[in-house]
């Protein structure tokens, strides 16, 4: 099965599928959410350039603090969960541009929404591939930036992992409020506006989960916060998310 | 029978009948709040007996609390608005929403502001980041965050479901956001952080309190019915029925 | 009088924080008078000249 990038192409594919399928419901729509993640996959990697420049927004955010405060390892350790998190933060807000943008102007994401198929799992996969294409390298990326803070290696696995689970709720968080400022220009200060009270929570559970690993000790409870707050998001953004579409697009 | 019951909420949605029902209710909450209020506010300023602990400082207790409780009050009744406009699609329950928006802003303001003057006598210093405070300074950025949203449609059916999406999806996240500032406080707490939370208050401290609170909810559903007015006249601009109302 | 005024030495704090509350009341009531205000003058104005609207 070839993909085609073309909205034409993926339109196509949504609706013969969903004609000649008798199976259970949600077959269709989870057929349908997996072309879609191939294809926003396959699209991402054809403007490679454009995935660095969270990761390299990121890593100068990191940097900006041993300038601004101290080049003491010491010191920065004390900071570095909350270090960590902010950039991951505002990272991940920059990285929501590119989210719905380039769908929203080709008439993309108006297709989605008439295709009669769930457009809450079209999203879905859209923020999946999203959070494979920018906040999974964040993830990875963390611990080096941890590490050129004085964060020792042994507390490496620990920070991936916590950087992991709040990183998908980072990205279906920000995904309603790139729905909801889909039709504006220059929308970065109220997107962030938006989505960073909503994000609080998991910046709380984040970096304290993140602080307790870099100390050593067992961040299994901020961590099962923060895991549950993926999945609240897992399953109530992307139908906000929908709802935010739909009303942006009319 | 059971739809007879539903009227009175189905009537509410015609603007022109909830103009004419909001007019002629303002002078029943209005002053009887304003009553209230002056009430309680010397209640608080001269009735009530100066505190064990905090001496006479204690008394802005009687208006940062109704305050907060209001900052908090109204978002919430601009989440219900919000939902009531999304899923019945009431155009005079957006209306409703849109008016909260500035009432609740300028009391989470004042709480902030009366929060910081009682703190700086109590703890030393003008700010705190103790879970009230910090849940209110979150709070004021919803409001931000909802009125920012609003104003960046220019039709005002699209700024109405936006915003509304926005409002409940903010209302569902204020348990989660204030439960979590606790824990983070929690795990930092400083060991003379003065306790901001339910003390346990004579009849003669709380009077003027619960006259307060009750006075501040009946001065914003006052402010409330003023606003949807003008919201209504400002939505409904074409319509007929505003020519004969202002006629007559 | 005056040591009604002083509140124990906290005049700095309960003054301001009360004429700050007093301050978002009066606020309020301008605010939303004045709003109804505009609206009903604008809606005076589109009725005296019909012609103006699409």
């Amino acid at each position: 099965m070839s993909i085609t990038g073309t909205p034409a192409g993926v339109g196509a594919a949504l609706t013969t599928r969903a004609s000649c399928d008798e199976a259970a419901p949600s077959a269709p729509a989870l057929r349908a959410a997996r072309l879609t993640l191939a294809r926003d996959l396959t699209l991402a990697f054809r403007k490679r350039g454009q995935l660095i420049q969270p990761l390299a927004f990121f890593a100068l955010v990191t940097m900006l603090f041993p300038l601004a405060v101290s080049p003491e390892l010491a010191r920065l350790r004390a900071v570095a969960p909350g270090v960590l998190w902010v950039a991951a933060l505002l990272a991940s807000l920059l990285a929501l541009e590119f989210l719905f943008r380039d769908d929203a102007y080709d008439g993309t994401l108006e297709q989605y929404a008439l295709s009669g198929q769930s457009l809450t799992w079209l999203l879905f996969a859209k923020t999946v591939a999203h959070w494979l294409l920018t906040g999974l390298p964040l993830a990875l990326m963390a611990p080096f930036a941890a590490m050129s803070l004085g964060v020792s290696a042994a507390a490496v696995p620990g920070i991936i992992l916590v950087m992991i689970v709040g990183t998908i709720a980072l990205s279906l968080i920000g995904a309603i409020g790139a729905a909801l400022t889909l039709g504006m220009k220059r929308s970065g200060a109220l997107l962030a506006l938006l989505t960073l009270p909503i994000s609080l929570p998991v910046l709380i559970y984040g970096a304290r989960a993140t602080e307790l690993a870099i100390a050593g000790s067992s961040f299994i409870a901020p961590l099962e916060l923060l895991a549950a707050l993926a999945v609240l998001a897992v399953t109530l953004a992307p139908l906000a998310a929908a709802a935010a579409v739909r009303i942006s697009l009319e | 029978m059971a739809a007879m019951r539903w009227t009175w909420f189905h009537r509410l949605a015609s603007p022109p009948y909830l103009y004419a029902l909001a007019a002629r209710l303002t002078p029943w909450v209005a002053w009887p709040a304003a009553l209230l209020i002056v009430g309680g506010l010397y209640a608080g300023l001269v009735l009530a007996p100066p505190d064990y602990q905090q001496g006479e400082g204690f008394r802005i207790i009687y208006v940062h609390v109704p305050s907060a409780w209001m900052s908090l009050m109204v978002y919430v009744t601009m989440g219900v608005a919000a939902a009531v406009g999304l899923i019945w699609r009431m155009k005079v329950a957006h209306a409703v929403a849109a008016s909260c928006a500035p009432i609740g802003a300028s009391f989470t303001v004042a709480a902030l502001v009366t929060g910081s003057l009682w703190g700086k006598p109590m703890w030393g210093t003008w700010w705190e980041w103790d879970p009230r405070l910090t849940s209110e300074l979150i709070l004021l950025f919803l409001y931000l965050g909802f009125m920012g949203l609003r104003a960046g449609f220019d039709d005002t059916q699209r700024a109405d479901r936006a915003g509304a999406l926005l409002a409940v999806v903010g209302m569902v996240n204020v348990p989660i956001i204030h439960y979590s500032v606790i824990w983070w406080n929690s795990l930092h707490q400083a060991p003379s952080v003065m306790r901001f939370g339910k003390p346990t208050m004579p009849a003669a401290m709380l009077a003027p309190l619960l006259v307060l609170l009750l006075g501040f909810s009946l001065f914003f559903a006052a402010v409330l019915l003023v606003r949807v007015r003008a919201e209504i006249l400002q939505r409904e601009r074409a319509a007929r029925w505003i020519g004969e109302t202002l006629r007559a | 009088m005056s040591t009604f005024l002083d509140m124990g030495g906290y005049a700095a704090f309960i003054w301001p924080a009360y004429l700050v509350t007093l301050g978002v009341l009066v606020l309020n009531i301008v605010w939303a008078r004045g709003s109804l205000a505009r609206a009903l003058q604008a809606a005076r104005r589109r009725l005296a000249s019909p012609g103006e609207d699409s």
